[in-house]
């Protein structure tokens, strides 16, 4: 099958164009469709798709018609326009609008509007995106299903009855089902690049602090990352290309400029590039076999492109499979280090200032209890719990600092690594997406699903998520790359450079 | 509930001495504009809740970001308090639910402070003493609460705006002895303070808060009874009448053999005594772990070495260099060494007139009395040191007399002008001179016959009468000295 | 080192969560079981190795100390579950 060339908009045509935030962004400039199409164009698909998927908290459709009328108005005023103009974009509900409500998927902030937005925002307007609504997630991005959302179970575009992975399940199935080309996620542990497999589309989490936390609501601080969702690495690229700037908001949040990402993925060639396989991450009973399968496939595309594939090691991400069950010290390091941030992040949701209050106390006390006890969900309250018990007095050193020690012999291990290789190549996830209630009575085997993301999390390095094929079933499989620190770019041009070389891309969702 | 018991019939009590041992966590407000981690005002007294922002009020996804002169002013604090400074030092989140605290945890330090193991020189019986800081630490205010009362409704009401106000805790270690020296301490690490301009240690507003623990032991042993905190201690005065009332409290108790529990207690200022806040059992657990919204704060050498230069001379040092190096009386030098303003000016006076001691007094009694009058400090008082400095050195030559320098002093405030010009405009330099000034003696001893039968008369006191007429005509001109001296000669001669 | 009844409640205490007896019991097995399985980490030495408590290796940066506009007040209350003359309201603190 032939493919199109990087730029769709030379040659497809406008059915190929309007699918990619790069090919909409093209038609709008060029006067072929306005922006005010555009929105209407996908607001209905969303409206024929949703009531099947269930990705959208809050639809804006009065905010996008009415700012689609000012970006035509502003073409015909010969203004110029940014890098997303026109472009429909879908934002997580963890992340702060303005005027919007903003619910972190909770029932305690059910009614919160922020009068503020996040940094991202603020960049994905400055470039004339239109903002079509605020995508379902599990509650305060713990979760790895979107089954722990406080308001609707998300489905998965490809099979109804299964999760479309979590936290940023809304954002990944509203890309996948064609309701939006781009949507913005957010990643602690794998909650772009798992519901990217699950979905069938790219997730990227950049390098931790490329992108501002300014306005993303806390879950693990030290692990949060903004990130995009797309169809096509080009459309990843050019979305993180709005995102990644400076903000003096964000202590964390680089001082350098970013690289051009866009250009990255134009320049597709691999040849000679060096990509390590981490050893520790195949063992016997701890990947699926239609996993095993794509990502030998994969493998060998990349070979033919002139990747040589190393082994490197990582041994305190190493995957144990004990009595059937998986293990690894980096899942363990990272529930305590983010149930820990977790448990002080989530304190300010008390029912003073903002968000659901309990009517029925007789104390202060007594209403932050109730407040707290009746507005979050199951596993919030698991993770604050946990988290708490790794702080409180005579465990912070047995758990929180002793986690902490190994998530620097974690990143240690990827320095390493990348001294010998440019990218590592690894599966996203150990199975495709399992079905809607299989795993929620157990949260550790639920915590499992995440057992190959999180370690980028804890290194702070970038990885991305690239769907590389489907199982029998029709499901959708991902394999993962991760970068050295701030070497984003490499990410989107081996994704570009895949994608250039397959057809995963092309195929559809039912939706 | 008030613990203060009267000991029950039949129980024995010692007479056994006992001392306390005293430690201080003093809170300062630094001097900044804006907020610790957000641009809000830091202004006191606005309606409730108008300098406030999503940062401020812990809206979901905020982030914090570290006011370098907050930072700085620590800095200089802890180095005042001769602390080893921990390079970097990082901050760390405090966990507790409090309506005043928006995030529910206080962005503090614990495991790695800015400032360790100093020491502030109190005065103590004359003598200088050591109390050890144990250390200096930023951290951000929380905001405060009000409790109302209305009908049968009892709530609270809460207002931000001091919240994420920039907060320096010094904590001393217990190495203090009596309420005496608890004061001596709270003084001087006051004057510290302003001295250092890092805080304006305004009680009334709330600038300067203290908390104290307090132990007792036999007297002279080097033990540690059990130790009792005391809170919301919001002024010197404060502080005082809780120590006092625990030391009694606490040694009562022991005396009758009862003993003291740990835990923490609230001082009622108004009635003058504190209440069990919580028990042991009930100790807070803060649940302290790294800020990792917040990176370590490196200071380089080159910082650290520019923020020591900023580090004042310190009033107790300079107080007794006033002494030595000027040769001010312990009085005057105590005086001029209270505020840094005075001292600066009393000292950049003296650099433009070398005459400490006629600087002093002039100083003391002359420009202070007037800026206090007017209710300003020394840096707003109109005249420059050197321009003081010219009119002392024009009344230490004689060329004016103290009536007229006072009266020119006033003129310069009003004028802009500097002393000489004034002089000169005004011609009120000083008569000095015998040839000048004979004629008008003559007209003042022919025209006042009874005071002149008077000092005929043996009062020699009579003569200060004919002093004050010279003046008047001479518009007070005259060198009074002088005139003083020719008319004894003139009325000597007459008998 | 099995987590007990009381710890559950203690530690619901201090993150001011009120649980339902069923929630307690559920989280006290399952609590453990997370717990037992971070204990895997003791089987790694980690003497001599530094903390990482931060995302990102960097210096903290530092802003002017120059103040600037706040949220007009009814925005900083709008999302406040009650309010009173400019003030959050809140039950009685101090009873």
């Amino acid at each position: 099958m032939p493919f199109p060339a990087p730029n769709p908009d030379i040659n497809g045509t406008m059915t190929e164009k309007l699918q990619t935030a790069v090919g909409i962004r093209d038609v709008f400039l060029r006067g072929e469709r306005s922006a005010l199409d555009i929105a209407e164009e996908h607001l209905a698909a969303i409206k024929r798709i949703e009531p099947s998927v269930d990705a959208f908290l809050t639809l804006c459709e009065d905010g996008a018609l009415e700012r689609a009328k000012e970006l035509d108005e502003k073409r015909r005023r010969g203004e110029r326009l940014g890098l997303l103009a026109g472009v429909p974009v879908a934002v997580k509900d963890n992340i702060c609008t303005r005027g919007v409500r903003t619910t972190c998927g909770s029932k305690i902030l059910g009614n919160f509007v922020p009068p503020y937005d996040a940094h991202v925002v603020q960049r994905l307007l400055a470039e004339d995106a239109v903002i079509i609504g605020k995508t379902n997630m599990d509650e305060f991005a713990m979760g790895s299903s979107t089954e722990n959302s406080g308001f609707k179970v998300t489905r998965n575009p490809w099979d109804p009855t299964r999760i479309p992975g979590g936290s940023s399940g809304g954002s990944a199935a509203a890309v996948a089902a064609g309701m939006v080309p781009l949507a913005l996620g957010s990643d602690t542990g794998g909650s772009i690049r798992q519901p990217g497999a699950f979905c069938g589309v790219i997730g990227v989490k950049p390098t931790y602090g490329r992108v501002s936390r300014y306005g993303l609501v806390a879950f693990g601080s030290s692990l949060d990352q903004i990130g995009p969702l797309a169809r096509t690495a080009e459309d990843a690229a050019l979305l993180l290309d709005v995102i990644a700037a400076r903000d003096e908001r964000d202590s964390t949040c680089a001082r350098h400029e970013p690289e051009d990402y866009v250009a990255a993925t134009r320049a597709p060639n691999l040849e000679g590039a060096r990509f390590g396989v981490p050893e520790e991450f195949y063992v016997e009973g701890g990947l699926s076999a239609e996993v095993c399968d794509a990502l030998e496939a994969a493998r060998r595309v990349f070979e033919s492109m002139g990747v040589e594939f190393v082994d490197v090691s990582l041994p305190h991400s190493r995957i144990d499979v004990e009595g059937g069950a998986l293990s690894s010290y980096a899942v363990g390091t990272y529930y305590v280090l983010c149930t820990a941030e977790a448990s002080s992040n989530l304190a300010r949701y008390d029912g003073v200032k903002y968000g659901y209050r309990s009517d029925d106390h007789d104390s202060m006390i007594d209403m932050y209890s109730k407040t707290r006890g009746q507005g979050f969900g199951e596993e919030v309250k698991r993770r604050i719990m946990l988290g708490a018990y790794a702080l409180s007095s005579g465990y912070y050193e047995a758990y929180f600092l002793k986690a902490a020690r190994v998530r620097r012999l974690i990143k240690e291990d990827f320095d390493r690594a990348f001294e010998e290789v440019d990218l590592i190549f690894c599966p996203a996830t150990p199975t495709p997406a399992f079905k809607i209630g299989e795993k929620t009575d157990d949260p550790l085997e639920m915590y499992l699903s995440d057992i190959f993301t999180i370690s980028a999390n804890l290194a702070g390095i970038g990885a991305a998520s690239v769907p590389c094929g489907f199982s029998p079933e029709g499901l959708p499989i991902g394999l993962q790359l991760m970068a050295p620190h701030w070497q984003d770019g490499r990410l989107l041009r081996a994704a570009a450079a895949y994608q250039g070389q397959t057809d995963w891309r092309l195929k559809k969702a039912k939706g | 509930m008030l613990c203060l018991t009267a000991p029950e019939a039949g129980v024995r009590v010692s007479d056994m001495e006992y001392e306390p041992v005293i430690g201080l966590e003093t809170h300062a407000e630094l001097l900044t504009e804006s907020k610790l981690w957000c641009r809000c005002s830091t202004r006191f007294g606005e309606p409730p809740n108008t300098q406030t922002c999503p940062i401020c009020l812990g809206m979901p996804g905020v982030l914090p970001v570290l006011n370098e002169r907050a930072f700085e002013l620590a800095l200089r604090a802890a180095l005042a308090l001769n602390c080893a400074i921990n390079r970097p030092t990082f901050f760390d989140r405090k966990n507790y639910y409090y309506p005043d605290l928006p995030k529910n945890y206080q962005v503090s330090q614990n495991y790695c402070n800015l400032g360790e193991d100093g020491w502030i020189e109190i005065p103590v019986d004359a003598e200088l003493r050591r109390v050890g800081i144990h250390n200096v630490h930023l951290e951000e205010d929380a905001g405060k609460n009000l409790h109302a009362q209305h009908g049968g409704a009892h709530y609270s009401l809460v207002d931000l705006n001091r919240a994420g106000t920039p907060l320096l805790e010094i904590v001393t270690r217990p190495e203090m002895h009596s309420v005496a020296e608890a004061d001596a301490f709270m003084h001087t690490l006051r004057r510290l303070l302003l001295y250092a301009g890092v805080s304006d240690c305004k009680m009334q507003e709330g600038s300067l808060r203290f908390e104290a623990s307090v132990s007792m032991r036999p007297a002279g042993s080097d033990g540690l009874g059990t130790r009792v905190e005391v809170k919301n201690l919001n002024s010197i005065k404060a502080v005082r009448g809780a120590l006092e009332y625990e030391i009694e409290r606490q040694t009562r108790r022991l005396r009758e053999g009862r003993p003291v529990e740990m835990e923490t207690r609230l001082w009622d200022a108004e009635r003058g005594r504190s209440a069990v806040m919580r028990t042991k059992e009930e100790a807070q657990d803060y649940r302290y772990f790294p800020e990792p919204d917040l990176l370590p704060v490196e200071i380089s050498d080159r910082e650290l070495a520019r923020v020591r230069a900023s580090v004042p001379e310190m009033p107790v040092l300079r107080r007794s260099r006033f002494e030595r190096d000027y040769g001010l009386s312990e009085y005057n030098a105590s005086v001029l060494t209270d505020s840094k303003q005075v001292a600066d000016y009393f000292e950049a006076c003296v650099a433009a007139y070398d005459s400490p001691g006629s600087v002093a007094n002039w100083i003391m009694n002359e420009a202070l009395a007037l800026t206090n009058r007017r209710g300003i400090g020394i840096a707003e008082f109109e005249i420059s040191p050197e321009r003081l400095a010219g009119l002392v050195r024009l009344l230490n030559e004689g060329r004016i007399n103290a009536r007229v320098a006072r009266d020119i002093m006033h003129k310069m405030i009003d004028t802009g002008k500097d002393a000489p010009t004034l002089v000169r405009e005004e011609g009120a330099e000083q008569v000095s001179d015998r040839s000048a000034l004979d004629p008008v003696i003559q007209q003042v001893i022919e025209e006042n016959p009874q005071p002149v039968q008077d000092y005929l008369a043996g009062s020699k006191k009579a003569v200060g009468a004919l002093v004050g007429q010279v003046m008047r005509l001479s518009r007070g001109k005259a060198d009074p000295k002088l005139a003083g001296q020719m008319l004894r000669q003139k009325l000597d001669r007459m008998q | 080192m099995p987590i007990s009844p009381d710890e559950v409640e203690h530690v619901a205490q201090l993150a001011r969560l009120e649980l339902t007896d069923q929630e307690k019991r559920k989280f006290a097995g399952q609590l453990d079981a997370i717990l037992t399985y971070m204990e895997k980490l003791n089987e790694l030495d980690t003497s001599g190795v530094e903390p990482m408590l931060h995302g990102v290796e960097g210096r903290q940066p530092a802003r002017p100390d120059s103040a600037g506009p706040s949220l007009p007040r009814d925005e900083a209350l709008r999302n406040a579950p009650e309010s009173q003359n400019g003030f959050f309201r809140v039950p009685p603190i101090i009873d």
